[in-house]
């Protein structure tokens, strides 16, 4: 189905200060949004939804503040937009972080507590098939990369998919509360779009 | 090519070392800036200002440049210490063709591997069969062929080589120039006229058809060697850097924790004119460098790898 049979395409940017937002924007565009960069406050005031991409996360967080763009992005969340995060993305919207900097800061996000690197070194980096809630069709394909995964959720917090196989079994890797979906993989490394589809339809049901 | 990046499908056992993580792995780093550091309190000092990754090395390649000798791998107990000391990736150099240092380096837990021409050459014929390693490699390139041959062998980012250890960026902007253009002529070239191609590239001909179709490498590419300001970093970025390697520039200036950040900023708004004037101010003395025509061509690291 076309992003167009459903409605007009929501704006979605990428935060653009570090990472992989190249692969977010085409994910983005091939599911049917109108994708652009974010880095800058105007640019931010323009978009309906936002996907913190996969990076550096100490990096980004340090970059967010250095250019203003923290209190912009948590008034927005506030305000109830839509935003994804994948991996540095998810600890970037953790509302607590294990074994990051005494000084990162992620922003109002989830009520979760995230554990930085928590898969181990990237040696330790590895695929998995995932099962989402709420995705149709096989299990996700995902990429874990010096990955974190959720430790503990908080009440409003949906678990939408874990691991099931090896070392790691069990631990949860994908969470939604209300419009704020985070990922510990990258399904914008696969070309698998669903994932990009589940947040562009979310976010085009609130713009 | 054949998809490599492919596991096996059936299977739901993780399964790592695959080329998509290894690729992976620096698409997460594209936008930034990994630097040279010689101990943990430089390591620190990178972490702070935004490095992405650190280079964990024994001597920056102006120190090498200056001391000579034979430069190798470093010692583990100075690796395990960086390790220790930050939370982002650690990379580390292991000489051409030196497989036995990368093995070594793999079961430190570095996080990517640089078969680096910074290092003496350990293999004048041979470079490391990264394919047959669970870390990922950075390779050094001049061209497209060598960055293909490299990719061919297994390398998952490639850097352009410039001239390292001498805070003179005209030889970065040649290389990157040069592998941009190359990748320019393929896409203009007509499919009957890749073969040749291949054939003068010395890379192979599925290789250099995925260039000519995407137009890009099939991994990141990143710059290095001779960057020592903001403005450089700037430049490399705009002629299609995806991120910078920064060695000597940094704890060789008179203000290395705030020319590191300064040279952060410049990366991320690298199109932006106002940020960069303003990133540039008051960072102190410049690395004071050596002009690449002042060397001697023989002892011109860039040349080492073929």
């Amino acid at each position: 189905m076309s992003g167009a049979a459903r409605g007009p395409a929501p704006v979605i940017g990428v935060l653009a200060l570090q990472g992989d937002v190249r692969e977010h924007l085409t994910a983005l565009t091939g599911a049917g949004a109108q994708a652009r960069p974010v880095r800058r406050r105007a640019e931010l005031d323009a978009v309906d939804g936002l996907v913190i991409p996969g990076g550096e996360s100490t990096t980004i967080s340090k970059l967010v503040d250095i250019f203003e763009l923290r209190e912009p992005i948590d008034k927005r969340i506030a305000a109830g937009m839509p935003v994804y995060g994948s991996c540095a993305g998810m600890i970037m919207l953790a509302g607590e972080v294990l074994d990051g900097r005494p000084d990162q800061r992620g922003f109002d996000g989830i009520e979760m507590t995230v554990r930085r690197n928590a898969f181990g070194r990237q040696v330790d980096s590895f695929e998995a098939p995932v099962e989402i809630v709420g995705v149709d069709g096989p299990a996700l394909h995902a990429v874990f990369i010096r990955a974190p995964w959720v430790e503990r959720v908080g009440a409003g917090v949906e678990v939408l998919g874990t691991v099931t196989d090896g070392p790691a079994a069990g631990r949860i890797v994908a969470v939604r509360q209300g419009n704020l979906l985070a990922t510990s993989f990258h399904p914008e490394l696969t070309g698998d779009l669903r994932l990009h589809r589940y947040f562009v339809d979310l976010t085009r049901a609130v713009a | 090519m054949s998809d490599p990046t492919s596991p096996n499908a059936a299977s739901t056992s993780p399964v790592v070392g695959t080329a998509r993580v290894k690729r992976g792995m620096a698409e997460m780093l594209k936008g930034g800036v990994i630097m040279d550091v010689v101990t943990p309190e430089q390591a620190k000092i990178a972490e702070d200002a935004g490095a992405v990754a650190v280079m964990a090395l024994e001597r920056v390649p102006a120190d090498i440049r200056a001391q000579g000798g034979v430069s190798r791998m470093s010692d583990p107990d100075m690796i395990d210490g960086i390790i220790e000391a930050v939370s982002i990736p650690v990379m580390a150099k292991a000489r051409i063709g030196h497989f036995v240092e990368a093995q070594v380096l793999q079961a430190l837990g570095v996080d990517y591997v640089d078969e680096s021409e910074v290092l003496t050459p350990a293999d004048y014929a041979n470079h490391i069969d990264k394919w047959a390693f669970t870390v990922p490699f950075v390779c050094g390139a001049t061209n497209l062929g060598e960055a293909l041959r490299r990719i061919t062998e297994g390398a998952a980012m490639i850097r352009s080589k410039g001239e390292a250890g001498t805070g003179d960026v005209s030889n970065a902007t040649t290389h990157m120039r040069r592998i941009r253009q190359e990748i320019r002529r393929l896409q203009n070239l007509p499919a009957d006229e890749l073969y040749v191609a291949a054939k003068e590239l010395q890379a192979p001909y599925e290789l250099v058809k995925e260039v000519a179709e995407a137009g890009k490498l099939p991994v990141v590419l990143f710059t290095a060697g001779g960057i020592a300001t903001p403005a450089d970093a700037a430049m490399m970025m705009q002629l299609g850097a995806e991120g910078v390697f920064v060695g000597s520039g940094i704890f060789k200036s008179g203000n290395p924790a705030q020319r590191a950040a300064a040279i952060v900023k410049a990366t991320t708004f690298h199109d932006d004119p106002d940020v960069l004037a303003k990133v540039s101010r008051g960072l102190g003395e410049a690395m004071v460098g050596i002009n690449v025509d002042d060397i001697p061509v023989p002892h011109r690291l860039a040349e080492r790898g073929w």
